[in-house]
């Protein structure tokens, strides 16, 4: 099962160290990593493999949003579904 | 494979525009706990709804959260309770409400819809019990919504029930003068009433329903005002075209999330209700989508064409979204959800006589409006009557949902707080159609050809 995590906000040091940090901590696998300056915001998506995640997913997106709340960023983790069903016929 | 603008563009319409499923509702139908007992009828409803929607709030937010989507309400709609009642002749039915309103708060719901009778020919003995005990049931409940459907197109609108249903409705309001008249909030009087509507205050699920169903109700006004925004000077195909392309986007987020919830709780998916539902929130209006057509204020001459638009373009883009749409499906404009309703109705730019206008081209009629306390109830059959004309000529759904405000006058203001929002007493005309109403009797079926 594949999710997508988003993090949106102000660019700073460690960001996708930190990210990848709670992503390995808990059996999450990271296949591919974007990230862009999208008006002045940093936007980094990654994609990654959930199958052999270790918690509930809601723990790993509340862990995620934690992060992003210490950080200053907005972290959101969907299942991809979400994104195939609204943008592909 | 997923670009970025596509992630970014759903994770922008979440974290900005407001975009949400409005509700997953669960159908059940209870028509297996008639009992000549009512005691025992409403013990069984009571474990029936306990067993099937034990997991519906939790399944609802394990869905929200793995798919990052809000889902704002969980809500249960039941059979209609006169059709359970009318078992139990002498019966006070507030005791069924008392047991929906139990069964609501055991399993964590925020509305349950179906203390309703359908009496659009004419009233059965349970039917007038039903009515009867709107006022005591909704002042003494907490989550249940009533509704009363008055007229059809095959049946013609049954005007002793209009006549009724005016004292109903102010009855209501009286025993919740307390509360903000919030009963009379809960209580709407339909033409037309669809048998699979997942929204509140009219939920009710039909004899033609299965055992128990998910519909779900959609939203994303934001997201469409939004979007015209972003499009900047073009004309109105464009217009219906950008309203087309973000409806599909929006349904079929909410067939998503129908099909997930149909699936974890092993319960048939019913329909996709493909209806703009604004809230008060700031930025989730649809009275800013008609503004950002090019109207100056909601309520100004245009509204109307602008609402048939904006209407026509969300069914024509949710449709190829889902595989099943039903319920009342269009744009909603209830006044005291919608931040730019309520702006346009304290400016006097929006009237009820525009407003009447504009239920003959959307969803779902003259929809949480509040009018003067001492308004008659005459003056209400009348409104009432008025809007399920518009609703069987047309051969649409329309409903009235008005809320006296008990000992206020034109200009002064209710609040409810929450989704229900709240807003200013709207001016209504005061001329008297008492004898009309009393006249009583049936408006017959009208022409199905011969349309002009």
């Amino acid at each position: 099962m594949r999710a997508v995590i988003t993090v949106i906000g102000k660019d700073t040091v460690g960001i996708l160290a930190k990210v990848s940090t709670v992503c390995a901590e808990n059996g999450v696998n990271v296949m591919d990593v974007t990230q862009s300056i999208l008006q002045g915001m940093f936007a980094m998506i990654m994609m990654v493999d959930i199958s052999g995640c270790t918690v509930p997913f809601s723990e790993l997106s509340d862990k995620l949003t934690d992060l992003g709340d210490s950080m200053g960023l907005r972290i959101h983790v969907m299942h991809e579904d979400i994104f195939n069903s609204m943008h592909r016929i | 494979m997923l670009n970025s603008h596509d992630i970014l563009e759903t994770i922008n319409m979440i974290d900005n525009e407001n975009l949400d499923v409005r509700t997953i509702t669960m159908g059940i139908s209870l028509l297996d706990c008639i009992d000549p007992d009512a005691n025992r009828a409403c013990d069984k409803i009571y474990d029936k709804i306990c067993r099937y929607a034990q997991n519906l709030v939790k399944t609802g937010e394990d869905i929200s959260k793995e798919y990052g989507i809000p889902i704002i309400n969980k809500r249960i709609s039941v059979t209609p309770i006169s059709m359970i009642a009318g078992a139990n002749p002498g019966v006070n039915p507030v005791r069924f409400a008392l047991a929906l309103d139990r069964a609501a708060q055991t399993v964590g719901v925020n509305f349950i819809g179906g203390y309703s009778a359908l009496v659009h020919k004419g009233f059965s003995p349970g039917d007038y019990a039903l009515i009867e005990s709107i006022p005591e049931a909704l002042s003494r409940t907490e989550f249940v919504c009533s509704s009363v459907n008055i007229g059809s197109t095959k049946a013609g609108i049954n005007m002793d029930a209009v006549a009724k249903m005016g004292g109903i409705v102010n009855r209501v309001a009286e025993a919740t003068a307390d509360r903000d008249c919030i009963g009379a909030a809960k209580l709407v009087v339909f033409c037309n009433a669809p048998e699979d509507n997942p929204f509140m205050a009219g939920a009710f699920h039909g004899t033609g329903e299965p055992d128990c169903e998910i519909n779900v109700g959609v939203s994303g006004p934001g997201v469409v005002r939004a979007a015209l925004a972003k499009a900047g000077d073009c004309d109105i195909t464009a217009i219906a075209d950008i309203i087309k392309k973000t409806a599909f986007k929006v349904t079929r987020m909410g067939q998503l999330v129908a099909q997930e919830a149909s699936r974890r709780l092993c319960v048939p998916f019913g329909i996709v209700d493909l209806s703009l539902a604004p809230t008060p929130a700031i930025g989730d209006s649809v009275a800013y989508i008609l503004e950002e057509m090019g109207l100056e204020c909601c309520g100004a001459h245009g509204t109307t064409a602008a609402l048939a638009l904006l209407n026509d373009a969300v069914k024509k883009g949710g449709v190829m979204a889902s595989s099943h749409v039903g319920g009342l499906s269009g744009a909603f404009i209830p006044v005291t959800e919608d931040a730019g309703m309520i702006h346009a109705a304290q400016c006097g730019a929006l009237t009820l006589t525009k407003l009447e206008a504009m239920t003959a081209v959307c969803s779902v009629g003259l929809d949480m409006i509040v009018i003067p306390g001492d308004t008659p109830s005459e003056v209400i059959s009348a409104i009432i009557a008025d809007e399920a004309a518009i609703g069987m000529v047309n051969s649409k759904t329309t409903a009235v949902r008005v809320i006296p405000a008990i000992g206020k006058k034109v200009g002064e203001e209710l609040n409810f707080g929450g989704l229900l929002g709240g807003g200013p007493v709207m001016e209504i005309n005061r001329y008297s159609p008492a004898k009309f109403i009393h006249r009583g009797g049936r408006i017959p079926a009208p022409m199905q050809s011969l349309k002009n």
